[in-house]
């Protein structure tokens, strides 16, 4: 081995303190990169291979009752590949030892064979047998929340008819990953369930012998979507359809790629932000390093190593950290991905998971942390090759130091003499200083916004709870009916009082842009149920118009004071145009609200309510459930309160799980930033501090001088890190919000008192750690040789 | 003060000479103030003989080694080596200049502390032409026996020397010395001297010592007195003394 190649190992073991510490801020980059990546990757990629193993569908229709050889003359529609016909319809279910209503979503499956779209994952028990009478599969979701096994029977009230089904399996669906809907996008796995059954029977407890009221399709590679959507149209516009969709707005679909989005928002930002902040202190702290090595590359240079050889001497010393922080980011990257990829494969119930790293990831994590480290080092090389051997080798000029303002302000009496050495030193080496600085404070800055989401989602819920979602129930009638329905509900002994709602299917329009959602109508002075403005004060609901919350109104490119086209989805599906009154904070969901009375007189109706919110005891709510339960017109009920809290543990918790990674990994960027700075500040004053010593300096007296300046440092940092932190919150904020939630731009006290005690508690350890080589400090080896 | 320049003419022709320099100025920018380390400096340097530099501290003798070794540049006036003109090569030339024809000790050793003594001495033979090996180089130091030793595992005077071996071992056609003795005791440095007097003899190397010790002058072939940044005198040494008789 050559002798340069001696000094570049035994350099990396010599300096493997800092080394490490620069290590781990790439690999910590690194790792955010490849997991986040990978992780979403994985998830598209799952969710790719099991649309296409399952035959998910492309474009999917209803009607009342289609005559079914009206689906040949869908089968022969110029770009439709497979046609798939299936009785569905809504039943009741009872279930035994569980009092509350329960809603069940009934669909038949082929009396042989499976089904040509939409196939079923079974994860557990089997599939229904041929012509079965009452054999069934589950959602597997349903039947987790209630503990079926199979063989568990279950009763379906359909028609006013009860039927008792027997459970043989349950199964996962592409059509109901997510099973929210337009109207309630919580989903409830405990009073929703998804049930499969045969054709004949279904068939004939609906009235469906030989006809049809669901439709779903595919189309031939290249066709197009938006024909054989017109057509379909056409064709069942007789039977009472309501318009075929495809698959961008299938409920399901929407709602899990939304979520995919908002994650890949994150873990596209989050990453980029983190390497480019692990990039950026890569490049001052391998800047510094090199700078410490300033006599050895004039000693270099002067017996005839050209500046090219020096160069890629320091090159590779750089090259070996990033390469070990690379490597170890990968494999933790991959460790992580593979664990959270797992973790969200388990939200979104894909039954497996398809795992690999894309080589660009990879290749683009080496790159980006190779450049960064090679721009730091490149620039410094060429700082110290430029000296003439000569000057880099005298003892560096006693620089000029200057009485501080400080001192010029007459304070010096204040200041002891190690304080003012510090103060001068931070003066003589402003950009030192300040690159110091700003590197503690990136790392700051990291840690708020790896808790950023934990901040806005206690906010959020402590919102929702506490603010707008008052009610103990809520109510919902199998169909809409007048008030009186109201004053049944009210006359039930454990409910207090009620106040009415009227919800309906919309499909807001503004020129050419579309969006369907739900209109509630309530009660202007409502005590259970209160929107806030964006200041979060109560807001009185106007006489007239919609309200509708700022996300929403970006989307339509509307204002307070606009006209929208609302056009109702039920009944013959009028279109009528109403003003935009305002708008509300709304971070679940995209819903719209309007007076009770208003929203009655747009639909021409008399007062009808779709539903209510109860006040109730809430020690005897079992009561209260089973009581309802009792009552016909009673579809559902829910606690609203109860389903935020299943939404927020399963949405919610999502971007957390992110969330907690990224603030891992922010951490471990402190502590090494903060130890760096001060392990190259103790070499590159050890002599000075030696000299100290000889001069009678105490132990103390020397460690302060150090470690006073990186507590001062740190100090600035701190509200420098809170600056950079809010900022990057406030974009990442921005970028996730989606239809499902929106987090609010807020830091909590918490948040920041979290990051900075990170921070302290990274300069403390490391002040423990450096003082200890600061009293080990060889006094007569510093002096003689000068390295 | 005298002029220099007919000493030179009658002792040396012209073939010989191994650097010539000739109005050498060197003036350091500081800021407020301009510090002249050199002020016009004409002086040859002639092959195989061994100068020794005098003058008190801050006279200008390590800014002329340095302009001459090809470690700094002039900030006006000419050197040249061999006939080819210093003052003028690029970067490139003057490192192919050091790495081929020049070793350096510097009074501060600048040793590299992570290498051990035969590593130091190696790191230089392996981009030289014809280098001895880093054994016999520290042999010719007396250092046999630290070869694997680390720079901090050794004294001042042991260091100097490995220093001394690291710029004899490629066979240089000039050996420049900055202060060798300048850290050591009177006996180590005598040990040093010894070395830097045998490489010039046997090896015929042209040597330029910088000291401010009187004493030292006399194993020099000539005496070269700075004072103020210029050359005040030049004298031959016409009884020339080994180290081994030198005594401080
Ligand atoms: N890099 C430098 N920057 C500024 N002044 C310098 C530098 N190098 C030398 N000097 C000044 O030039 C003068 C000559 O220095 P030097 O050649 O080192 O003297 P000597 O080696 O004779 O003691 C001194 O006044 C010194 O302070
Ligand atoms: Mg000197």
């Amino acid at each position: 081995m050559r002798a340069l190649e001696r000094k570049l190992i035994r350099d990396l073991w010599y300096m493997r303190g800092m080394a490490i510490a620069i290590a781990v801020v790439i690999m910590c980059g690194v790792a955010t990169f490849v997991m986040s990546r990978s992780t979403l990757d994985a998830l598209t990629n799952t969710l790719r291979q099991f649309y296409s193993e399952n035959h998910f569908a492309e474009v999917f229709s209803s009607a009342k009752r289609v005559p079914e050889s009206v689906a040949g003359r869908i089968q022969a529609l110029p770009d439709v590949d497979v046609v798939e016909t299936r009785v569905v319809a809504a039943a009741s279910l009872d279930i035994e030892g569980f009092d509350e209503p329960v809603t069940g979503k009934l669909i038949s499956l082929p009396d042989e064979g499976d089904p040509r779209l939409n196939q079923l994952y079974i994860v557990n028990g089997r599939k229904v047998a041929p012509y079965s009478d009452d054999e069934v599969v589950v959602s597997d979701a349903f039947a987790e929340a209630h503990n079926f096994k199979p063989g568990d029977r279950i009763a379906a009230v359909v028609n006013g008819r009860r039927k008792q089904l027997t459970i043989v399996g349950m199964a996962r669906s592409p059509e109901y990953l997510y099973q929210g809907s337009p109207d309630s996008i919580i989903p409830d796995f405990r009073r929703f369930g998804i049930v499969w059954m045969d054709r004949t029977p279904l068939a004939s407890a609906f009235n469906m012998e030989g006809a049809f009221n669901d439709v779903s399709l595919t189309i031939v590679p290249g066709g197009s979507i938006h024909d054989v959507i017109d057509e379909v149209d056409h064709i069942l516009e007789p039977y009472g359809g309501p318009g075929a969709y495809e698959r961008k707005d299938q409920v399901s679909h929407f709602y899990i790629s939304e979520e995919i989005r908002s994650l890949g928002t994150m873990a596209t930002m989050f990453p980029v932000i983190f390497l480019a902040v692990a990039a950026f202190l890569l490049n001052v702290v391998v800047n510094r390093l090199v700078q410490t090595q300033r006599e050895q590359i004039a000693v270099l240079k002067a017996f005839g190593y050209s500046n090219v050889q020096v160069g890629l001497h320091y090159l590779l010393l750089i090259l070996a950290i990033v390469l070990i922080g690379v490597a170890g980011g990968l494999v933790l990257g991959i460790r992580f991905g593979q664990g959270l990829a797992g973790i969200y494969a388990e939200f979104y119930r894909f039954p497996y998971l398809e795992y690999s790293l894309p080589a660009t990831v990879v290749l683009s994590a080496l790159g980006v942390s190779i450049a960064a480290a090679f721009a730091g080092a490149i620039s410094a090389v060429r700082r110290a090759a430029s000296l003439p051997p000569a000057e880099a080798m005298r003892p560096e000029p006693p620089p000029r130091y200057r009485q501080s303002l400080v001192e010029r302000m007459g304070l010096q009496r204040y200041l002891s003499q190690p304080t003012r050495m510090i103060i001068r030193h931070l003066g003589r080496h402003p950009i030192k200083a300040g690159f110091a600085v700003l590197g503690i404070s990136f790392a700051c800055g990291l840690l708020l916004m790896g808790r950023f989401f934990t901040s806005a989602s206690d906010y959020l819920l402590d919102i929702q709870f506490n603010l707008t979602q008052r009610d103990d129930l809520t109510v919902t009638f199998v169909e809409p009916t007048s008030r009186r329905g109201l004053y049944s509900l009210e006359s039930l002994p454990d409910v207090e009082f009620g106040e009415p709602f009227r919800a309906v299917s919309v499909k807001l329009r503004n020129e050419n842009v579309t969006y369907r959602t739900s209109v509630q109508g309530i009660k202007p002075d409502g005590d259970l149920f209160q929107l806030l403005n964006t200041k979060l004060n109560v807001v009185e609901v106007p006489p007239e118009g919609l309200l509708l919350p700022p996300f929403l109104g970006k989307r339509l490119r509307v204002a307070p004071g606009d006209t929208l086209d609302v056009q109702v989805m039920e009944g013959r599906r009028p279109e009528y145009r109403v003003p935009v009154a305002g708008f509300i904070e709304q971070y679940i969901g995209v819903g719209t609200y309007m007076d009770i009375d208003a929203l009655n007189r747009i639909l021409k109706e008399g007062p009808t309510i779709s539903g209510a919110y109860l006040a109730a005891d809430n020690t005897v709510l079992d009561t209260v459930y089973s009581e309802l339960k009792e009552m016909p017109r009673v579809a559902g009920v829910s606690s609203r309160l109860r389903a935020i809290q299943d939404f927020y543990d399963n949405m919610g918790a999502n971007m957390l799980v992110f969330a907690f990674f990224y603030t891992l990994f922010a951490g471990a960027i402190a502590f090494a930033i903060v130890y760096n700075s001060a392990r190259i500040s103790l070499s590159e004053r050890a002599r000075e501090l030696a000299s100290l010593r000889i001069l009678g300096f105490t132990q103390g007296e020397v460690a302060y001088i150090l470690l006073g300046e990186l507590a001062l440092l740190t100090l600035i940092a701190i509200p420098i890190g809170f600056g950079i932190g809010w900022g990057l919150c406030l974009m990442v904020a921005e970028s996730v919000q989606s239809d499902i939630i929106r987090y609010p731009f807020v830091l909590t006290r918490d948040t920041y008192a979290f990051a900075a005690t990170i921070v302290i508690v990274s300069a403390i350890l490391t002040g423990l750690i450096v003082r200890r080589r600061l009293f080990r400090l060889d006094l007569i080896s510093v002096l003689k040789t000068r390295e | 003060m005298n002029n220099p320049e007919p000493t030179q003419a009658v002792t040396r022709s012209k073939e010989d000479v191994v650097f010539e320099a000739r109005g050498l100025t060197k003036v350091y920018d500081m800021g407020e103030v301009q510090v002249h380390a050199l002020r016009g400096i004409d002086l040859d340097l002639f092959r195989t003989e061994l100068v020794v530099m005098l003058g008190p501290s801050g006279s200008g003798k390590s800014t002329l080694l340095n302009i001459l070794g090809g470690l700094d540049t002039a900030t006006e006036g000419t050197v040249s080596y061999l006939g080819r003109d210093l003052t003028r090569a690029t970067q490139r030339e003057l490192t192919e200049f050091r790495r081929y024809h020049v070793g350096f000790v510097f009074q501060f050793y600048n040793l590299i502390p992570s290498l051990t003594a035969r590593e130091n001495v190696a790191i230089v033979t392996e981009i030289a032409r014809d280098p001895m090996p880093p054994e016999e180089a520290l042999d010719l130091v007396g250092l046999s026996d630290r070869l694997d030793h680390f720079p901090s595992q050794l004294s001042g005077g042991q260091q100097q020397r490995i220093a001394i071996a690291r710029a004899i071992a490629k066979r240089p056609a000039v050996l420049l010395c900055d202060e060798p003795t300048g850290a050591l005791d009177s006996e180590t440095g005598v040990v040093v001297l010894e070395a830097i007097e045998r490489v010039n003899r046997e090896l015929g190397t042209t040597t330029a010592v910088i000291t401010h010790n009187i004493t030292i002058g006399d194993m020099a072939d000539r005496i070269i007195r700075m004072a103020d940044g210029k050359v005040s005198e030049i004298e031959i040494n016409n009884n020339k003394r080994p180290p081994s008789d030198l005594h401080w």
